[in-house]
């Protein structure tokens, strides 16, 4: 691990609580987390564990019952819409479905000026922004001329991956969050998509969250490891320390349950 | 060897687009699968490994259309049939399939006992309720399945648990041949590991004579099957037993999938991730010549013009390269 950046974002005892009254679900139950420049971090858990609403709190779509997060080492503040907006510059995600993400009825070029735009520039001239775009899109290997005058849902699922990954060029985020990247591609196009996101992180001294489910993925892309099981944290640490000598029982049964090259997977501890 | 449960020879299906256009899906596979045996078929998404999976259960509905070749099924050729016949006489008994996402296939306002009841009734009507209620129950119980789950609604049961309800049903007039298309890539990875323990004890009671498994994942793959073969643009490019196929790879295609694994195991981490450039051809106008030569880092302008053949370096390994086995190995030694 090369070593650690200034802390980005941090987190103290931040709960959250769903529901009012007698009927309450607390799906992240008082985790700390510590985040660094240029950290490859990854929040690993089962389904239901609350590793998403970890991610929604973090950029700001949920509010948080309890706890505080510390962004660049102050409190985070976004109780007005400008300030929100101003985080937003800071902090972007990626999400799994990559239809759901786009507006159907924005075409490729708008949804790309739009990045541009909060990025503060605005008032460029066109052939400026035209050549940004074309740089974001060749960063991902797409051709812009190709997608111009384009809908989303014109384009194939890994284009449009792609795609999510040129907005994140173009907005140039400090933090990203990446949740659940891959979980719907083959490993071929998830190998693509990482060497994008870890190229990114070189040249822009990105941060990069995942949220997954794929151990094998946490492993080989990240410096540190939260494992996340009921909404706590049984184990956090070095890629190295959590799944290859894990501690905790259920990190154990969990890499336990991933079929591996090189030794026999062993049927026997599931019902 | 064992006796052949399903035997493939040559087969050609497409698709009629709207255009009126043929694209060609599943180009001369054959294949054969033995008593016990089970085949993995792996290969990136868009290569025709779910297209080969309905090809191979006979039932052909527009737009996938059969071109020529044959299924032989148990000694019975199934190629040709008309499709009530098979639908009635074939699917279930003598072939299972399992989509993907056959889970969400259980209808949400019937009972599972109801559905299961419908499933036999096709194939035998002569079956009482009360005899199709001992069956499944009994089939239940060898598969560790609660019985209860046989009086619930699909609503009350979690993913995990409607996948393997779907797979029990699916197999309960116990087939020659289970074509599972990607069982469990829905699942988190206990409950995939529940659906294949159950898969495996299929195989194991005779209650499945034979499997073949379709999906993207290569260690889950090597864990499950036998032999594993890699379909590119609808073809087979190679073909071996799941140890050859992931430690001793010989066409570049195959190398490259390999090159894209990654499990949770000490020393993964050093490995370089490579991804194979590009995108699989469109199959309206397949290349002239290896259909995965313009991806290919070792291509030569002979690869863009002549069709490899399938060469057999030992019984029951092919594959499909115009380069001999030792070049190719040399040529992955020096970078």
């Amino acid at each position: 691990m090369a070593e650690l950046g200034k802390s980005v974002l941090r987190g103290e005892d931040v709960t959250k609580i769903f529901g009012m009254g007698k009927v309450r679900t607390t799906a992240v139950n008082k985790v700390n987390f510590d985040f660094h420049e240029r950290e490859v971090i990854s929040i690993v858990g089962e389904s239901g564990s609350g590793k998403t609403t970890i991610a929604k709190m973090i950029l700001g779509l949920i509010g948080i019952t309890e706890g505080t997060i510390y962004f660049n080492g102050e409190p985070r503040d976004i109780s007005t819409g400008k300030k929100r907006k101003e985080y937003w510059k800071n902090i972007q995600a990626i999400f799994q479905d990559p239809f759901a993400t786009f507006n159907q009825f924005f075409k490729i070029d708008a949804v790309l000026l739009d990045c541009i735009n909060l990025r503060g520039g605005k008032n460029l001239p066109y052939e400026e922004k035209y050549k940004m775009m074309e740089e974001a899109c060749s960063f991902v290997n797409l051709k812009f001329a190709e997608l111009t005058n384009k809908y989303p849902f014109e384009l194939s699922g890994g284009q449009m991956q792609r795609l999510m990954i040129a907005r994140i060029f173009l907005l140039k985020p400090k933090i990203l969050i990446a949740d659940e990247p891959t979980s719907m591609v083959d490993a071929c196009s998830r190998a693509t998509i990482l060497d994008y996101l870890l190229k990114l992180r070189d040249e822009e001294n990105m941060t990069i969250i995942f949220i997954t489910h794929d151990i094998g993925l946490a492993y080989y892309v990240s410096d540190s490891v939260y494992i996340m099981e009921h909404g706590v944290f049984v184990e956090q640490g070095s890629a190295e320390e959590c799944i290859i000598h894990p501690k905790a029982a259920y990190t154990k049964r969990l890499i336990s349950d991933v079929p591996k090259l090189n030794e026999e997977w062993d049927l026997s501890t599931v019902g | 060897m064992g006796k052949v449960m399903l035997e493939v020879r040559d087969l050609k299906t497409k698709y009629v687009t709207r255009m009126k256009e043929d694209v060609y899906s599943v180009d001369g596979v054959s294949l054969t699968i033995e008593e016990g045996k089970s085949l993995g078929v792996a290969g990136e998404s868009g290569c025709g490994k779910s297209t080969l999976a309905l090809s191979l259960m006979g039932y052909y509905f527009a737009p996938l259309h059969y071109m020529s070749g044959d299924i032989i099924v148990d000694g019975q050729n199934i190629s040709g049939m008309e499709p009530d016949y098979i639908r009635k006489h074939i699917l279930g008994s003598e072939i299972a399939y399992i989509p993907q996402a056959a889970m969400n296939a259980l209808n949400p306002t019937q009972k599972i006992i109801k559905f299961i009841n419908n499933v036999i009734h096709v194939h035998d009507p002569s079956m009482s309720k009360g005899d199709i209620y001992d069956m499944a129950r009994e089939r239940f119980e060898k598969l560790g399945l609660p019985e209860n789950v046989l009086q619930k609604h699909a609503v009350e049961l979690s993913g995990g648990m409607k996948q393997r309800t779907v797979i029990a049903i699916s197999t309960i007039l116990s087939p020659k041949v289970l074509i599972a298309d990607e069982p469990s890539s829905a699942l988190d990875v206990t409950s995939q590991k529940m659906v294949i323990k159950m898969m495996k004890q299929l195989m194991h009671e005779g209650l499945v004579k034979s499997m073949i498994f379709i999906t993207h994942e290569l260690p889950l793959l090597y864990q499950v099957t036998d032999d594993i073969m890699v379909m590119y643009a609808g073809q087979i490019v190679e073909k071996g037993t799941a140890h050859e196929m992931v430690f001793d790879p010989i066409m570049p295609y195959t190398k490259g999938l390999m090159g894209s694994i990654i499990v949770p195991e000490d020393g993964m981490k050093a490995n370089k991730l490579e991804a194979i450039p590009g995108t699989p051809p469109n199959l309206k106008h397949p290349p002239a010549g290896c259909r995965f030569a313009p991806r290919c880092k070792y291509a030569t302008p002979e690869c863009m013009v002549y069709a490899p053949p399938v060469k057999k370096p030992a019984p029951g390994r092919e594959y499909r390269c115009l380069f001999e086995e030792k070049y190719l190995k040399e040529l992955y030694a020096n970078g």
